[in-house]
């Protein structure tokens, strides 16, 4: 359990399934928020939707101290809401701000806050793998006790960098997590035209990392598996790659739309049976979670969300000489 | 700078020292790379084994790692050996290494040194042979360093190592035997983005990238003997370079030749020349002239390689070209 977790009612405090309800309601709300805000005109660039994917974002990140290290891909809105960032300047930054998170220089790719323990948030896909590895290099030589955890997609498993670093992670036993977040495809790619046998955990045994499958709609699955990972880390027993199976209920790309590559009632049938809140909600109401308490999470997260896009829209934009800030260490004149 | 004792060393032996004057001096120092426990000049002296990571043959891998621990609080320095293989570790050189202070709004710094040799000259053909500094000064967010001599080969590396910039040095293999004396200071470095004037004169300024300083000053000899008097600047950094340098000196003299052993198009050389061209137009008496290597692949053949980079000769006539 996080132990950074902080909800005002008391009667909600400490309670793992109902601070999880909150981080995926509010990964959800989030990207709602930011398909309006595209819609109005007011986002530049391309966003890349967490939705369906809530449950093994949130497993994950709570499986984590606040100060354990994670990095993100270019879908990484939920990552660092799932460590509990403050929504507010991850608005900002996505509306490209000077209050946002990194400044305005970042944007949806790239919400890296360091506040949670994120360094960075990589379009190059496989790109955060190697970073978090490195973080879980210093954990071990300064003997800070952290761990790192990397997400990364099902497109990213190809990459040759994912294979380098199981295998430095292995013979090193560094204290990470490879956590693959298979949603089936690497944009329209299918998982099984590009993949030789199915299962991205399965590539664990050829480092002796151990590979472990789980259903990444379920929140208490993940976070199971995952915070043995990180104990195990923590001891000094090394590397683990988890692969949750989860779905993209919206496209590679909010608002791209890039063919039939998947058919309506695959997506239907996930939305409707599939959906890791839907999903959670009633195992929550099932295991006696009151009907109130769980309207006050959905009241403090629709807040929380409508704080964050006004403090976003109300917030100035960066101006045109800023661009040449924050390029090095020490002042070094650079010329127009 | 201090007049602390110096000692006769080689550029190779300069840089192990280097390595093992900053293990000792910070334990969040590491070094990473193929080979490096039984590798860098005299060892890494008596520091922690998980401190000294020799790697797996992933450059990708391990360059991307350092990024990563360099932005969690160690100062890796990674050796990429040989320069070709640089291109294998760009993707997050460049990619993460180069902007992640910047993309991240300054939440993070990235003191990162990436190490290289380039091993031209010494029949290695083209995939052994590279000098790609050209290509990283493209790169905002880089520093790069060309030390072409022992001392420098200490300073540089320090500095390097020291700052909180990803920083790139490349280093000429022909010039790993060369001696000099070398500062035995422990806080002896040489700042990055200046360059140094190794010989004045008044008649031509000749800048040097690298391992092309010794072919300039032995040039400068055999034109002095011919009544010209050559100023001979090494720039030691390409990111920033130091402008000011370049343009005092060409104010002197009013003609310049740069001599730079990369590639011809988009070199080194090109782009002081622009900036030549740019900022010190009215000042030239004579065009700007460079002496570098064509555009071919290296090839094996001594015969054909060595006539290919800048040399005492074909430096010498470029100078006289402008009389």
């Amino acid at each position: 359990m996080n132990r950074d977790v902080k909800i005002e009612d008391p009667t909600l405090r400490n309670d793992l399934g109902s601070e999880a309800y909150l981080r995926m309601l509010t990964i959800r709300r989030f990207e709602e928020a930011v398909t309006r805000l595209i819609t109005e005109g007011e986002v530049a660039g391309g966003c890349h939707s967490s939705v369906g994917q809530e449950a093994a974002i949130v497993g994950a990140c709570m499986a984590l101290r606040r100060d354990d290290y994670m990095s993100g891909t270019h879908r990484s809105h939920g990552h660092p809401i799932g460590k509990g960032s403050d929504v507010g300047p991850l608005m900002a930054e996505i509306l490209g701000k000077r209050t946002g998170v990194c400044k305005g220089r970042g944007g949806s790719m790239h919400l890296t806050d360091a506040s949670v323990g994120s360094i960075g948030e990589s379009a190059i896909v496989g790109g955060g793998i190697s970073l978090a590895t490195g973080a879980a290099l210093t954990a071990q030589v300064k003997r800070t006790g952290q761990v790192a955890l990397t997400f990364f997609g099902d497109g990213a498993a190809n990459e040759g960098v994912f294979a380098e670093c199981m295998n430095m992670a292995a013979i090193w036993k560094l204290p990470v997590i490879f956590f693959c977040e298979n949603n089936g495809y690497a944009a329209t790619t299918p998982a099984v035209r590009s993949h030789g046998q199915p299962d991205i955990a399965r590539r664990g045994d050829g480092y002796g990392i151990p590979g472990i499958i789980v259903d990444g709609q379920d929140f208490h699955a993940v976070y199971g598996v995952t915070a043995e990972a990180v104990e195990r880390a923590r001891r000094g027993d090394g590397p683990t790659l988890i692969e949750a199976k989860t779905y993209r209920f919206d496209e590679h790309s909010i608002g791209l739309f890039l063919g039939d590559y998947r058919t309506k009632e695959e997506v239907e049938h996930h939305r409707a049976e599939r959906d890791p809140l839907a999903l959670h909600r009633a195992r929550m109401t099932a295991d006696g979670f009151a009907e109130a308490a769980l309207t006050e999470i959905e009241t403090i997260v629709a807040g929380r969300i409508a704080s964050a896009v006004a403090f976003a829209k109300e917030s100035p934009f960066p101006g045109p000489e800023e661009a040449f800030e924050l390029v090095h260490a020490n002042v070094i004149p650079i010329r127009r | 700078m201090t007049d602390a004792i110096t000692r006769r060393m080689s550029y190779f032996d300069a840089i192990g020292l280097a390595h093992r004057e900053e293990l000792a001096a910070d334990p969040n120092t590491i070094v990473i790379g193929e080979d490096i426990a039984l590798y860098v000049g005299g060892g890494m002296g008596d520091v922690d084994a998980g401190r000294i990571r020799s790697a797996p043959i992933s450059e990708c891998g391990f360059a991307g790692m350092a990024v990563g621990a360099a932005m969690t609080g160690l100062r890796p320095i990674v050796d990429l050996t040989i320069a070709n293989f640089v291109y294998l570790a760009s993707d997050p050189i460049i990619n993460q290494a180069a902007r992640l202070r910047y993309m991240t709004g300054g939440q993070f710094k990235v003191p990162v040194t990436y190490r290289a040799s380039m091993w031209h000259n010494r029949s290695n053909a083209a995939q052994h042979s590279d000098r790609p500094y050209p290509m990283f000064m493209n790169v905002p967010g880089l520093k790069i360093v060309c030390p072409a001599t022992p001392a420098d080969a200490k300073g540089l590396l320090k500095a390097a190592i020291r700052d909180d910039d990803p920083v790139l040095v490349f280093e000429d293999n022909d010039l790993w035997g060369m001696k000099d004396e070398v500062s035995l200071d422990p806080d002896f470095t040489v700042p990055i983005g200046k360059a140094f004037t190794h010989r004045a004169g008044s008649d031509v300024t000749i800048i040097t990238v690298s391992g092309c300083l010794r072919h300039a000053l032995r040039a400068a000899d055999d034109l002095a003997a011919d009544g010209l008097s050559a100023e001979v600047i090494d720039l030691r950094s390409l990111l920033p370079l130091d402008n000011e340098a370049i343009l005092n000196s060409l104010g002197k003299t009013g003609r310049i030749v740069i001599v730079d052993a990369a590639h011809r198009t988009c070199g080194a050389a090109a782009e002081i020349a622009a900036i030549i061209v740019e900022d010190g137009f009215d000042l030239l008496r004579r065009p700007v002239k460079r002496v570098v290597t064509p555009d071919v692949p290296i090839p094996f053949a001594a015969t054909m390689e060595k006539p290919l980079y800048p040399n005492r000769e074909s430096i010498a006539v470029a100078v006289r070209s402008l009389f």
